[in-house]
């Protein structure tokens, strides 16, 4: 079992294991491979520790009511896959700064933490506004043919790779 | 008991999933960001195979009858005005909200500290915009929960067949050109 504790694995090796993985996603549960909805649920639910229940009444938690189903039990195994992944590795570590970063803007810690709390919340509203993300849109929506889904996904790398230009190009 | 029997499964295939994904290195900022400046294909490589893969299995067992598919409705104002600003925020951030979850337990903390409250704030903004939005952006130009087949107004494979191979080919050109 030594793969299992190799740091990488061939990106078509963990594709075909993703593409097989949907396949019983659906199987066993009728569902696709989604994130993004887990963390308006869970936006709802930390507002409702502050606001009460009157949170449930907003149209969009009507929609999708704040609470834990099976997509977020998903993303909460997804760190502990990670966890397992890289333990098994080695290559889990504390990290506050990414490397790439740090070679263009440094490794201040409050620069990139405010950058990436900004990211998130573009990354949050854009995820809800086009109603999925990178997995519900770009691997499980496009593989369903969705028309919603291509338009999606194709617009996600548009915008990334126009910021990253931006950024590392351009300011950097 | 039975009613937590979903819950598990979505557990354990999230396990798998974040397996993988850690695996195929997709939670580290620095292969995210690689991608969107066009230098390292590992995240297209990943989601492409992954596509082919899963796109042929699903409508297998969709032509046998095992699975109903539930490809989302959208509207230009939706995905592509959504997914603009998604992709921003992607590439500021270098984790989307799939692989963040990974890049947690990677042990990065710019994804727990900056990114998962930001991601947070974020939905939670948009669920207050929602009753504005709802009625006029997110309904513009609407097509419905529309899929490529009943776009062109052909069966499933014609469009599966060469799609698959056009992915297969784009993914051979890509390690020819050492990308």
């Amino acid at each position: 079992m030594n793969w299992l504790r190799d740091v990488g694995w061939s990106p078509y090796a963990v594709g075909i294991g993703i593409g097989v993985l949907s396949w019983f996603t659906w199987l066993i549960s009728g569902k696709p491979l989604g994130c993004s909805t887990s963390f308006a649920r869970s936006a709802g639910m930390i507002e409702k520790l502050f606001r009460g229940n009157r949170v449930e009444a907003k149209p969009y938690y009507q929609e999708f009511q704040p609470t834990v189903d099976w997509q977020w039990m998903l993303v909460l195994g997804m760190v502990f896959g990670a966890l397992a992944s890289s333990l098994l590795s080695g290559d889990f570590r504390w990290q506050w700064v990414p490397a790439q970063w740090a070679a263009a803007f440094g490794t201040g810690v409050p620069i990139r933490l405010a950058v990436a709390l900004l990211g998130g919340i573009l990354l949050g509203v854009g995820a809800r506004w086009a109603d999925g993300c990178t997995s519900g849109h770009g691997i499980s929506g496009t593989m369903q043919l969705a028309v919603s889904s291509w338009i999606s996904a194709i617009c996600f790398f548009v915008g990334g790779i126009v910021m990253a230009q931006l950024l590392f190009v351009v300011i950097a | 008991m039975k009613t937590r029997m979903p819950l598990v499964w979505g557990f354990l295939f999230g396990m798998v999933f974040g397996f993988l994904l850690q695996k195929g290195g997709v939670t580290k900022y620095d292969v995210i960001i690689g991608q969107l400046l066009l230098k390292d294909f590992t995240v297209v490589k990943i989601m492409l195979s992954a596509v082919v893969t899963g796109m042929i299995g699903i409508h297998l067992m969709k032509s046998l009858g095992w699975i109903r598919l539930d490809p989302k409705p959208g509207s230009w104002g939706k995905n592509a005005i959504g997914g603009l600003i998604f992709g921003l925020g992607f590439a500021l951030l270098g984790y989307c909200p799939g692989t963040i979850a990974g890049a947690i337990g990677n042990g990065y903390l710019d994804a727990l500290v900056g990114g998962l409250a930001g991601i947070l704030l974020g939905s939670g903004l948009f669920a207050a915009a929602y009753p504005r939005l709802r009625g006029s952006v997110l309904k513009r130009g609407d097509f419905g929960a529309l899929t490529l087949p009943r776009l062109f107004k052909v069966g499933d494979w014609v469009v599966i067949v060469p799609l698959s191979i056009l992915i297969v080919l784009l993914l051979y050109l890509l390690e020819r050109a050492g990308l």
